[in-house]
């Protein structure tokens, strides 16, 4: 079934009786081709681009819950190009790209919003650190403006420009920065996945994964034992459990991130705003919740919940950068599990096992990056060569010392 | 979340700072190969349940401890000092 503006008007007409559901609910085949495990939305976007880019549709998705319950379902939803070293740049840029004709491709209404999104500094050296962060992303092709503290104060009058803790000097506003409904892009992808052959396979936990002389042959899962020659996993802040199955350990460490949802407002934030030396990022929802989070909790959790101290942190952090929010009753909190590299960059990559893959390390920021991400994961598992924007995010790069810390922060995984 | 420090008693989380893996416990000799270091600096165990990691008393008696943890509930079972526990 196509989606367009006309379907939802004739359905309108006839009650609504004629929608069906976007996808199938197969039972597993005894062996495919490939098997990505997870059903979040790295997954289903590797899934659906090796079916699209690469023809191969005899695959499935394992998930061991339901489709877009984890990270996928739990994010801020903040979709950027603004990283500055090589590697990291080309790959989110090619990602914002593969955003922008995201609708379109998946018939699906994303609810993409290219708002803009503004870095607030608040230094001489923090400015010129923004300054030469603008040029890199000009020079990648994409597009930043440094706003001086006048125009910062035009786009966003309600900061507080007085306080003097961290005092606003300007800001680097990325115009094709924005947010995403973070569940329309699981359930989009899952759709064009299944639209296109691939068996979808919720409540299934992937227990094992059999290897025979060093080469893949399939996974043990709670709804029987599936073959494949080809296995990628994909999940997230569980990557060191799923490794630890193929008896790997990986350069990962699980850590909690909260965010938070306010009571529905009328539109108050037009952009996306992020202050840094806060720890504090904020921008209102579609349905009008003022949506914000800060850092992590800093200690190994998996929880997917966190603790008042953060809470608090973030709370003040909101008040001291924009005091008209603090009449807003805060409606919900939540914490997603987070999949932390020391160097704050992901890794896409083949592992010491033949025929199995790996995609994970996608810290805070995994979310903008979940179309490229499939789209290189795809590349990788269906050749055998990663793909020109993925090149750099190797598995054994931390062995070698060709690290990507985009922060600067160093080698700890709860820094980045 | 509270820590029952073994110098300071049962304390605010926020007293504390997190360092990481009881891993950094385990610094290679300099000469050791580039795998140790990269176990030691990198490689984790990541386990969901009971886990062993650095935290120092910031706010308080400046030691080093040694929490044993679950991190599925947070619940705390032992608090070291790393001190000692070296001695
Ligand atoms: C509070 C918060 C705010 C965030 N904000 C942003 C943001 O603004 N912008 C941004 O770009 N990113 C953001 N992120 C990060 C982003 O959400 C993640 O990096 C990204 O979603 C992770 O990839 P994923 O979608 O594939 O993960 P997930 O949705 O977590 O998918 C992994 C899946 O694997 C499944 N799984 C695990 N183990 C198994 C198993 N053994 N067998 C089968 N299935 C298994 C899980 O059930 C899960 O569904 C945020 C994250 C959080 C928590
Ligand atoms: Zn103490």
């Amino acid at each position: 079934m196509r989606y367009s503006g006309l379907k939802v008007f004739t359905e309108g007409l006839f009650g609504n009786k004629g929608w069906r559901p976007a996808w199938r609910d197969p039972a597993p085949k005894a062996e495919y081709d490939a098997v990505i495990i997870g059903g979040g939305g790295h997954g289903l976007s590797t899934a659906y681009y090796l079916a699209k880019n690469h023809g191969l549709t005899n695959i499935a998705v394992l998930e061991k819950g339901y489709l877009g319950g984890g990270n996928v379902g739990r994010n801020t939803t903040i979709v950027r190009a603004n990283y500055f070293l090589p590697g990291n740049s080309e790959f989110y840029s090619h990602s914002l790209k593969l955003w922008e004709g995201l609708e379109a491709d998946l018939n699906y209404n994303v609810m993409h919003s290219q708002r803009g999104l503004i870095n607030l500094f608040h230094s001489d050296g923090q400015r010129d650190a923004f300054a030469r962060r603008g040029n890199a992303m000009i020079n990648q092709g994409d597009d930043a403006v440094l706003l001086d503290r006048d125009g910062v104060r035009e786009m966003l009058p309600y900061l507080d420009f007085d306080q003097t803790r961290f005092p606003i000097y300007g800001g680097l506003l990325h115009p094709r920065g924005g947010t995403a409904r973070h569940d329309a892009v699981a359930w989009g992808y899952a759709r064009g996945a299944d639209r296109r052959g691939v068996d979808l396979i919720q409540n299934c936990e992937v227990t094992g994964i059999d290897i025979q002389n060093g080469r893949v042959t399939g996974v043990q899962t709670t709804r029987g034992a599936i073959r494949a020659g080809k296995v990628g996993m994909v999940v997230a802040g569980r990557s060191g459990q799923v490794a630890a199955m193929a008896g790997m350990r990986l350069p990962v460490e699980s850590h909690i991130l909260q965010a938070f949802v306010t009571e529905g407002l009328k539109p108050v934030i037009d952009h996306v705003i992020s202050f840094g030396m806060g720890h504090f990022y904020i921008s209102q929802s579609d349905k009008g919740g003022l949506v914000f989070g800060g850092d992590l909790d800093f200690y190994t959790s998996y929880a997917q919940r966190g603790n008042l101290p953060m809470v608090e942190h973030v709370m003040e952090a909101g008040m001291t950068l924009m005091p008209m929010i603090g009449r807003a009753r805060v409606l919900r909190s939540w914490g997603g599990i987070m999949d932390m590299t020391p160097d704050g960059s992901p890794i896409i990559d083949k592992t010491p096992v033949e025929g199995l893959f790996v995609d994970c390390g996608w810290n805070y920021g995994g979310f903008k990056a979940v179309p490229a991400s499939g789209w290189c994961m795809a590349h990788l598992m269906a050749t055998g060569e990663s793909h020109a924007v993925a090149r750099r995010f190797t598995l054994n790069r931390f062995l070698t010392g060709h690290l990507l810390d985009e922060e600067g922060t160093g080698s700890q995984h709860n820094l980045h | 979340m509270r820590l029952t420090c073994p110098l300071c008693g049962d304390r605010d989380r926020r007293e504390f700072t997190y360092y990481g893996a009881e891993d950094y416990l385990h610094r290679p000799a300099a000469e050791a190969p580039l795998a140790d270091w990269d176990g030691y600096l990198h490689l984790r165990d990541n386990p969901a349940g009971e886990t062993r990691d650095l935290w120092y008393h910031e706010a308080g008696c400046a030691q080093w401890l040694l929490v044993s943890r679950n991190t599925v509930t947070h619940a705390i079972s032992k608090v070291e000092l790393v001190a000692e526990r070296k001695a």
